[in-house]
């Protein structure tokens, strides 16, 4: 250990202001304070400080992430050799590998881009790299098809990166979350890539599932399960949820402990909330958000319940909870503390309605069924108008103390 | 017994080196100073020179924005030196002692017949008047204003904090005096707050004050906390606080007739060998009381293991950083402890990966929350680099006024003064956002951004 830091010591004076490769001072920053904490001390203030950082918050995330993204992988090649080819014989070990082989590129071109731009943009504002693309870097990934073709991530990832967060200041200044806004731009920017069944599962596309010397199963579409209620919605065949032929003949259960179709990280609600629960633990994500959003989700579909008047409305509320990407926006996208509502008050509003609008969405639009990405993208943008009702109130109250007291 | 006031938000910070209760006399410093810079806002013209001889309580220096507000030796002796910085600030004003224990003499007579205008002058003419503080802004106080309450902490709930009831013990006359007089500078009320714990000493019985009870953890003990849950201040409310120990000089002032400004202070830290309580005067080099009291230093490599300590006067959350040397290494005028704790300029190899078990966090992350009695020998590693504001919610749980933290010192850092005001920069001064920064995971220093804002409100106010 002593020989790195003595050769850090030695290569660091190059690397700042003047030095040979001045121009990559904060790159280097990056990488040192990543390998040691570095030996600032405090100069004003409080002369001790709290043992945690932004780089601390942000590992919690990303190993609150873990479990989603590793059943991910499984389940990558769970639908791939499993459901879609019909094959019994491969073993978890198999699936995880084929999945995790599927991943791992689009993963490697999330971070090098997005991680790419961020340290240009460091550079040129002579600040340290913030960590929170560490986190974005993940996310963006699990929120994608597994057959998103690679240029449209990097695209993506660029779009999210420069226009999401960068143009507004950097982590801590955006207005929406950064990994939804890479789903967004795929979403409008290329909608054939996204909307359709065939990306969800590997290997669907092009006929690439013959050079894999295998023949899809029998009547299989790759349609998740949400797909399947918003096709029994359009095709109006069925007037009621029990009657909804669900592809592969999944149940609930199985979408809880997520072998379904869908984003790589979104299926597993189980792995979610394992996620969650290390979230509301270290206290990095917020409760109140995740709460407010699965209430607002069952009073919405409980709403819609009582009124039957389609099938998705028939739908039974907790349903939604384990679709689609419900459980992940609750826990990993909602609850991201830049873009959500900053007042205790204001989070319960924020998630409420995040949970509102998403089954409002999935229920009443029959074009797309997922509600959850612009749910949570209209409510980061009205974030700071409910915050500012909130705080408004704490003015009032404190001006119509001092009246009483004049 | 009064009404308790529970406190729900806070945090204690636990850490190793209180001071054991145990007083003893330090030996007599060999200088004394007045720093002006332990005021806010004051800029000294002098009124001795080098060579002077002066008693305790003679001025040294006034207030260039309040002239009537004089600053008075502490001591008897020779000034020693002027001691200027750039542009020739002034520093300090240094005293050399004769060890004769002269002091000016002022009229005494029962503290009944006091009045306020008589009350006023004795404390500007002996140098007592910048122990009376004003909120907002914690200023010195301003001689012509009438204040709605003074309030007055009996308590100290930071981090190594002293026992107030422990510095005062022998103190009860002049406790006792000391707010009677108070009370003649107020129309409203003379606010005590003590402990929940404090049953037994001299401010288990006061009643020359409106007592009441708090209980809960840090910040407890600030008197803007208390004045928050008491009688919080609005636009245009001017309230006064004054330090426990300072209500002792005032009272012994108005019995004796003269100035003695001796003080008892806490030695602290983990790098103390015993921490306890010294008996000093106002203004003592730091260095003499911590002078063969500090733990020696091995010879190891700084760049892993640190090296060298940070003496604070005051707490290792609001306290001054202190240089022990001629110029400005004296006790600060507010302050009742000394703090030395182990300096934190070392590399920690991946240490935002560990585990760290011997690191203090209020986040789940660590293991800190698993042994909430453990005493943590914490050193002044900013632990991070600086950032945006990222977290929310944190925040609040450790502030425990009506205010919203991240908005107020948002609104000061957009220099938006409108908002300042909404948000409640009267309510604050830098010590009560003191926990935000210490929890902060960005980084960002709160008392000093705080300290800007009320500097922009003092100029825009103007």
């Amino acid at each position: 250990m002593k020989g790195l830091r003595n050769y850090l010591d030695k290569i660091k004076p190059k690397f700042q202001a003047g030095g040979k490769y001045g121009r990559f001072a904060s790159t280097f920053e990056a990488f040192e304070s990543f390998l040691y904490v570095p030996n600032t001390v405090t100069k004003q203030g409080a002369h001790i400080r709290d043992a945690m950082d932004l780089k601390r918050t942000m590992t919690v995330v990303i190993v609150a992430l873990l479990p989603a993204l590793l059943f991910g992988m499984f389940n990558v090649g769970y639908q791939h050799n499993n459901v879609a080819l019909g094959l019994s014989d491969t073993t978890v070990m198999q699936n995880f590998w084929f999945g995790f082989l599927k991943v791992l590129p689009i993963i490697v071109v999330a971070y090098v881009v997005g991680l790419g731009i961020e340290f240009i943009f460091a550079e040129v504002r002579h600040e340290e790299v913030n960590e929170g693309f560490l986190v974005s870097g993940l996310l963006i990934p699990m929120i994608m098809p597994v057959d998103c073709p690679l240029w449209i991530v990097a695209v993506a990832t660029a779009f999210a990166v420069i226009v999401g967060k960068e143009m507004f200041g950097g982590t801590g200044m955006n207005i929406f979350n950064p990994a939804l806004l890479a789903r967004a731009f795929i979403f409008f920017a290329y909608p054939t890539s996204i909307s359709g069944n065939e990306v969800w599962v590997a290997g669907l596309k092009g006929g690439a599932m013959l050079q894999n010397g295998g023949a899809l199963v029998d009547g299989y579409s790759g349609a998740t399960p949400l797909g399947d209620a918003a096709a029994a919605l359009s095709s109006g065949a069925v007037q009621s949820a029990d009657a909804i032929q669900w592809s592969m003949g999944t149940t609930p259960i199985d979408w809880f402990y997520g072998f379904i179709p869908g984003s790589i990280g979104e299926t597993s609600t189980l792995a979610i909330l394992i996620g969650a629960l290390i979230l509301v633990w270290t206290g990095v994500g917020s409760w109140r958000i995740m709460l407010s959003t699965v209430v607002g989700g069952l009073a919405m579909g409980g709403v819609f319940n009582l009124i039957g008047a389609n099938v998705m409305m028939t739908l039974p509320a907790w349903y939604h909870l384990l679709l689609g990407g419900f459980a992940f926006g609750t826990v990993f996208m909602a609850t991201d503390p830049v873009t959500a509502a900053q007042t205790n008050r204001g989070k319960y509003i924020y998630g409420f309605l995040i949970g509102v609008l998403c089954v409002l969405t999935r229920v009443l639009n029959p074009g797309y069924p997922e509600g959850m990405m612009l749910a949570i993208l209209f409510m980061n943008a009205m974030a700071p108008l409910i915050d500012h009702y909130v705080v408004q109130g704490n003015v009032k109250r404190r001006l119509k103390r001092s009246k009483a007291n004049a | 017994m009064s009404k308790v006031i529970k406190l729900r938000k806070g945090l204690d910070i636990n850490l190793v080196g209180s001071a054991e209760r145990v007083l003893t006399k330090c030996p007599a410093s060999a200088r004394y100073a007045v720093v002006p810079g332990h005021y806010r806002g004051v800029t000294p013209k002098l009124l001795v020179k080098v060579g002077d001889k002066v008693k305790a309580g003679s001025p040294l220096f006034f207030s260039k924005e309040h002239p009537e507000v004089l600053f008075s030796s502490p001591v008897s002796g020779e000034v020693s030196a002027v001691n200027r910085g750039e542009k020739r600030k002034i520093l300090s004003v240094v005293v050399t002692p004769d060890g004769s224990g002269e002091s000016e003499s002022f009229d005494v007579c029962p503290v009944a017949e006091l009045d306020r205008q008589r009350v006023k002058e004795t404390l500007l003419k002996a140098g007592f008047w910048p122990m009376i503080i004003q909120r907002p802004f914690g200023v010195i106080a301003d001689t012509a204003a009438r204040p709605k309450a003074i309030f007055v902490s009996g308590l100290d709930t930071a981090p190594l904090a002293p026992d107030l009831s422990f510095l005062v013990q022998d103190q009860g006359d002049c406790i006792v005096a000391g707010l009677e007089v108070l009370k003649k500078l107020t129309d409203g009320k003379v606010h005590l707050t003590v402990g929940t714990d404090t049953t037994a000493g001299v401010l288990s019985k006061i009643e020359q004050a409106e007592v009441h009870h708090i209980e809960g953890p840090h910040p407890a003990g600030n008197v803007g906390v208390q004045i928050a849950q008491i009688d919080p201040i609005g636009k245009g409310d001017v309230v006064w606080t004054v330090e426990l120990q300072h209500v002792v000089m005032i009272g012994r002032l108005f019995l004796t007739g003269t100035v003695d400004m001796s003080k008892v202070v806490a030695l602290t830290g983990s790098e103390v060998v015993k921490p306890h309580y010294f008996k000093v005067i106002s203004g003592a080099l730091v260095s003499s009381v911590t002078d063969g009291n500090l733990r020696p230093k091995p010879e190891t490599d700084a760049r892993t293991d640190g090296g060298g300590v940070r003496v604070i006067s005051g707490n290792p959350l609001t306290g001054t950083k202190v240089e022990l040397d001629d110029v400005e290494g004296y006790l600060g005028f507010y302050h009742n402890q000394i703090t030395v704790i182990p300096e934190g300029n070392r590399y920690e190899f991946l240490g935002w990966a560990m585990p760290r078990l011997n690191k203090f966090s209020v986040s789940h992350s660590y293991f800190s929350w698993l042994f909430p009695k453990k005493r943590y020998d914490l050193d002044t590693n900013l632990n991070g680099g600086r950032r945006a504001f990222v977290q929310t919610g944190i925040y609040d749980k450790v502030m425990p006024m009506n205010i919203y933290p991240l908005y107020l010192i948002k609104a000061i850092l957009a220099g938006d003064i409108d908002k300042m005001e909404n948000l409640g920069i009267y309510e604050v001064i830098e010590e009560d956002v003191a926990l935000c920064e210490f929890i902060d995971p960005s980084k960002n220093e709160w008392q000093a951004i705080v300290g800007r804002g009320i500097e922009q409100m003092i100029k825009e106010l103007n």
